[in-house]
């Protein structure tokens, strides 16, 4: 099972690195966002990018905003390409063809994100290290390492799961769109609170223990990957794929 | 294990409402190429899918390679190789990465997959060209390399949906050459769909014919030539008036008679009496210059067989 995964990942890889004109994907599009996410913006910031709790905020989006450029593409790509059904007369696993596509998106966006973090520290390093190495606490490190992970499986899976019935890449890129924009509903919501309730949360605010909400967030992220994972797999029907 | 490869019995699909596939009894003798032939929407691609347990059957049963496709669909594919309607071909992939990837698949090591790659892209005359993205390479090229692909790992049985189809004349004879060749070689099974009559009748020793969903005929195309076709000549020459024309439907055992420019094609119901046409062309003031015996092919024969079953449905 796991060669056979590791066999998609492969294709995928190839597909990936070797594709030309797209930004996202492909060598180029891959060192321009290493060069803005990974140097540019740590350098703006300073060293303070390192220290900060919230830098785990700012680097959980990533993973879904390079996942969200490749998992379109796994089976609504395959399909638009015809090669999805000689991919599913062969003799890969239902469950192997699942986890590498999966796979695949993860390793890409959690891949690339730690690839950026990595490269922020040098180059704050570099700048502003006066020959000390500069690197985020332990602690922020961890959180990062773990929360882009988490994100990482859950855009990836959701993505693989929409591009198994969408009948085209842009299709399944537009619904991504969309659910993605209703995972942001309550972030937009915050605003239009009425004035009482935003009191409240404010003054709850100064009292929340952070590592507490993290702990939670961590779990409700990682029930939120097994489901979608669960999900996809009972969703992945052969002659389902076939006939759409 | 059987020498039978491919068995049927009472195999359909339906999709919704409409009937694809209904009652389909075959039996597909090992290291042969069978043709499975049909005009376009016959229900060849779906008899494919089913083999290959990709669709699931609306009734019947279909053992393949000794597998059932309900309950055992993953062996027969591991067992087998496919090109299907589309070559399935990862275009910005090369040539050689595209049967890297499906090496893997089968699980073939890594000096065997390099050797196999180089000996089939050899064979097909592709090998200088491996590098390239399948993407950048004539249909013909393409084809050839998804035909590679379902070699690769020596299956025992290989599915070709019309291999040859959208090809030039040249191509199509070279893939035609390649797959008989390969075939005879490796000792594979061919299930080969194609509505190219004149591909089935060089390649196949034996055909199915089917039309919306349902078996015509099965059998040696020899047999199928000869049973469904009737015996026919044709007269080639000058000044064949109607009153020579007229004479000949009064002779006996004459079914048919078509006009065509510089002669007349006469089919009979029984022996064919040759002479007796000439003798009454020539009295009726006709010049005859030359007599063909018309052998009667395999188009002619799939035809009639498509034709008669219109005619009954109608």
């Amino acid at each position: 099972m796991l060669r056979d995964v590791m066999t998609i990942i492969w294709k995928e890889g190839k597909e990936l690195l070797g594709q030309k004109g797209r930004f996202k994907g492909g060598k180029t599009g891959m060192l321009i966002f290493l060069a803005v996410f990974g140097i540019l913006m740590p350098l703006q910031n300073g060293p303070a990018w390192i220290s900060s709790p919230l830098a785990m905020l700012y680097w959980a989006w990533i993973p879904i905003l390079l996942a969200s450029g490749v998992v379109a593409d796994a089976f609504a790509g395959e399909r638009e390409r015809h090669t999805l059904e000689t991919l599913l007369a062969s003799r890969l696993p239902d469950r192997a063809i699942l986890a590498g596509k999966i796979g695949a998106a993860v390793l890409y966006g959690w891949g690339l994100t730690v690839i950026c973090v990595l490269a922020g520290a040098i180059a704050l390093t570099v700048v502003h290290g006066h020959g000390k190495i500069l690197f985020y606490p332990l602690p922020i490190a961890a959180g990062i390492v773990g929360a882009t992970l988490l994100v990482a499986v859950f855009g990836s899976a959701l993505g693989v799961m929409i591009s198994l019935r969408a009948a085209t890449v842009r299709q399944a890129q537009q619904v991504f769109s969309v659910a993605f924009l209703v995972l942001l509903v309550p972030l937009f919501a915050l605003p239009m609170l009425p004035p009482s309730v935003k009191a409240w949360l404010a003054a709850r605010v100064g009292t929340i223990d952070f590592k507490m909400i993290g702990i939670a967030a961590a779990g409700v992220l990682a029930a939120g990957d097994v489901l979608l994972i669960f999900i996809a797999d009972r969703r992945f029907r052969r002659s389902r794929l076939i006939l759409d | 294990m059987s020498d039978i490869v491919i068995r049927t019995r009472g195999l359909g699909r339906d999709f919704k409402s409409v009937t694809a596939l209904d009652d389909l009894s075959i039996d597909v003798p090992a290291g042969i190429v069978f043709g499975f032939l049909g005009p376009n929407g016959a229900g060849k691609t779906t008899t494919i899918r089913l083999l290959l347990g990709l669709l699931e059957p609306s009734r019947g049963r279909a053992e393949v390679l000794g597998f059932d496709t309900r309950t055992e669909a993953s062996r027969i594919r591991a067992s087998s190789g496919a090109l299907l309607e589309h070559t399935g071909l990862y275009e910005r992939l090369s040539a050689e990465d595209n049967l890297e990837f499906y090496g893997r698949i089968a699980r073939l090591s890594a000096p065997e997959r390099s050797a196999r790659i180089r000996e089939l892209l050899t064979h097909f005359g592709l090998w200088d060209r491996r590098g390239e993205a399948a993407g950048k390479w004539s249909r013909g090229m393409k084809q050839k390399l998804a035909v590679a692909r379902a070699l690769l790992a020596r299956p025992r049985l290989i599915f070709l949906d019309e291999p040859t189809a959208g090809l030039d004349p040249v191509a199509a004879a070279s893939l035609r050459e390649d797959l008989a060749s390969l075939a005879a070689r490796e000792g594979t099974t061919v299930f080969l769909t194609t509505h190219n009559l004149d591909e089935a009748e060089r390649l196949c020793r034996r055909v199915a014919v089917i039309r919306a969903g349902r078996l015509l005929a099965e059998g040696p195309v020899e047999d199928l030539r000869r049973g469904e076709s009737a015996p026919a000549i044709e007269i080639r020459g000058r000044d064949f008036g109607p009153a020579a024309v007229e004479r000949l439907r009064g002779l006996a055992g004459i079914t048919g008679l078509a006009e065509t420019p510089g002669g007349l094609i006469i089919t009979w119901a029984g022996e064919v009496r040759t002479a007796e046409a000439v003798r009454v062309l020539v009295e009726s003031g006709a010049s005859v210059e030359e007599v063909l015996n018309r052998r009667p092919t395999f188009e002619d024969a799939f035809l009639k067989l498509v034709k008669d079953e219109t005619t009954e449905e109608s």
